[in-house]
């Protein structure tokens, strides 16, 4: 298999402070690949550092064999990769159907009805909320809406960050089924951030586990959902 | 740059100007009233610069007042070239001015963003803030050392007006100038509000204004809409600028400073970030100045308008139509 997207050495700063240690990562075209750690490990730094914010300082980022570990951010978002960032970035000041609209943008609106009429399908919650100012609504409600938005991107690599957190857990599930039906028969590749290790490492084919800003451990989702380090940092009373 | 002749009168925002004497028999309130809508109108359309721009970059455009001088001198230089060539129907000549003047103009509010503003984002708070208060001042040198610092008069363009109303008693006179300048504005607000409300590119830029990384992570190029920002704000005052010329005759170096604190405060007073609360604020201000000139003094109509501000920043301190912040986060 050949890597959709792949980091190599990746360094990342805030300021002084490293986030990022030299990270390696691969996500293979149709993988589902999920990052689990502790709070504070570079998760989300990760994610952002992908779409060059914080830009890696050293190393490379490879997307479909092209070098984007330069380009701007709303370059890499025409590349066809979506993300549901940490906390959500709903536009509070803007209906439900407009955020959405925010997504398709950059498919110039090309498929923008059909997606619409997905979406309503996958999380009817939006249709009826259609109008309702993004700010106004609920944890869970934001976090549908910004993995919808994402999708009406029509992305090749989705990239989700904590999309279970604040759901209630039948809506988690319902998430985690979302994203496993959209890799099985559109062939949707996903890189995944979750606290939720137990769930996510299920749905996984391969997983990452991150500590302090490297690396620490990879594997098949099951395999390392045998392993005793991750029971006991990751699962042991975390569910 | 062509060099403009001179004029002596030196006008005043709030007054009528000289060319727009009304007769006796309307009395003192309707006048004020035409005039201070009208005068609040070129307010309002310079005030919608600052809101704007505010609102997306969060920062004061001080050099904007001043690109509506530039906007007024180029309006005034066109109209000049067009009668040189002969152009001298009148709605064709002001036609071409309109459009002639706001791509000059925006091109000048292109610029300043590049050269002046985006150098400098990312760095702290006030280094902008300090380049727009340099860009302004260098705006007002230049067109000082290239046009001279007297007044630049314009013959009469548009002359003429109307009465409207009962003939013997409740009548008001509107001069053309006056109706070309309302309705203009009213044009220009309804087609802007679309803009920004319907469109791709306004909803790029409200996305901007909410959240500029978020807008950037789907795929939204933040700088060339904050570019087109400064080029719809600068259209604008072009077209605030043409209407000023029409109105008052004269223009000179000074009139963007002045113009340009009325329409910031106007912006301040509607709720700065918001499009109808600059319009409304412009509005406003207009209307102060004209009652207090006209009911009191003409000296003390700035003082009027200020105190008003500060009355109504006391009781709701983000304007008029400024958003409470409530949502969550
Ligand atoms: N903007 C910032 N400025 C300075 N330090 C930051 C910034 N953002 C994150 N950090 C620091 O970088 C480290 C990694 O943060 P990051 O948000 O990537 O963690 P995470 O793995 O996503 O954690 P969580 O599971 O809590 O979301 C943390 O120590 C954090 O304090
Ligand atoms: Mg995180």
């Amino acid at each position: 298999m050949t890597a959709l997207l792949s980091l190599e050495g990746v360094t990342a700063y805030y300021g002084s402070i490293a986030a990022l240690k030299g990270v390696d990562v691969e996500v293979s075209e149709g993988e589902i690949v999920t990052l689990i750690g502790a709070n504070g490990a570079g998760k989300s730094t990760l994610m952002m550092t992908i779409f060059g914010s914080p830009q890696a300082r050293d190393g490379r980022i490879v997307y479909d064999g092209r070098d984007i570990t330069r380009t701007p951010m709303h370059e890499i978002a025409r590349l066809k990769i979506a993300q549901s960032p940490e906390g959500r970035r709903i536009f509070p000041r803007m209906s439900v159907l407009e955020n959405l609209k925010m997504g398709a943008a950059v498919t110039q609106f090309a498929h923008y009805d059909e997606d619409l009429e997905r979406m309503f399908a996958i999380f009817p919650r939006l249709k009826e909320r259609a109008a309702q100012r993004g700010g106004t609504l609920s944890g869970g409600e934001q976090q549908m809406l910004a993995i919808a938005r994402a999708l009406m991107s029509r992305p090749r690599l989705l990239m989700l960050d904590e999309p279970s957190l604040g759901l209630a857990p039948l809506v988690a599930k319902q998430i985690f089924s979302v994203v496993k039906e959209l890799n099985e028969k559109d062939g949707l590749t996903v890189f995944l951030v979750e606290q939720n290790a137990y769930h996510a490492l299920k749905l996984a084919h391969r997983g990452y586990v991150m500590v302090n800003g490297k690396i620490t451990m990879s594997g098949g989702g099951r395999e390392l959902l045998e392993k005793p380090e991750v029971r006991a940092a990751y699962l042991e009373g975390g569910r | 740059m062509l060099r403009l002749p001179n004029e002596r009168a030196r006008p005043s925002f709030g007054r009528p100007p000289p060319t727009q004497e009304t007769p006796p028999a309307d009395g003192v309130f309707r006048p004020a009233l035409v005039n201070g809508v009208t005068l609040g109108s070129i307010y309002g359309l310079i005030a919608i610069g600052y809101t704007m721009v505010y609102g997306i970059v969060g920062m004061i455009n001080f050099a904007h007042g001043d690109v509506f001088m530039i906007g007024a001198f180029l309006s005034l230089i066109v109209f000049l070239a067009l009668t040189s060539i002969g152009i001298t129907f009148v709605p064709l000549a002001l036609l071409l001015v309109l459009f002639v003047a706001m791509a000059l103009t925006a091109l000048y509010g292109w610029t300043v963003e590049r050269v002046a503003y985006r150098p400098l984002r990312g760095s702290f708070r006030l280094a902008p803030l300090i380049s727009a208060i340099g860009m302004s001042i260098f705006l007002q040198n230049y067109a000082q050392v290239t046009q001279g610092a007297r007044f630049k008069p314009l013959p009469p363009v548009v002359t003429g007006g109307h009465k409207f109303g009962a003939v013997d008693g409740f009548g008001v006179n509107i001069s053309n100038v006056q109706i070309i300048i309302v309705l203009l504005t009213v044009a220009l607000m309804v087609a802007f509000t679309l803009i920004v409300s319907r469109t791709n590119l306004g909803r790029a830029q409200r996305a901007c204004e909410q959240d500029r990384k978020m807008a950037a992570l789907l795929g939204v190029d933040v700088d060339r809409t904050i570019s087109l920002t400064f080029v719809m704000g600068a259209a604008l005052a072009s077209v605030a600028g043409l209407m000023y010329l029409l109105y008052y005759g004269v223009v000179d170096f000074y009139i963007g400073f002045v113009a340009g604190v009325k329409a910031f405060t106007a912006a301040v007073l509607g709720g700065i970030g918001s499009l109808p609360g600059a319009m409304i604020g412009g509005l406003l201000i207009g209307l102060i100045e004209t009652f207090w000139s006209a009911y009191f003094s003409v000296e003390y109509k700035d003082v009027a308008a200020f105190s008003i501000l500060i009355i109504v920043l006391i009781f709701l301190p983000s304007g008029l139509l400024g958003r409470p912040e409530v949502e969550k986060v």
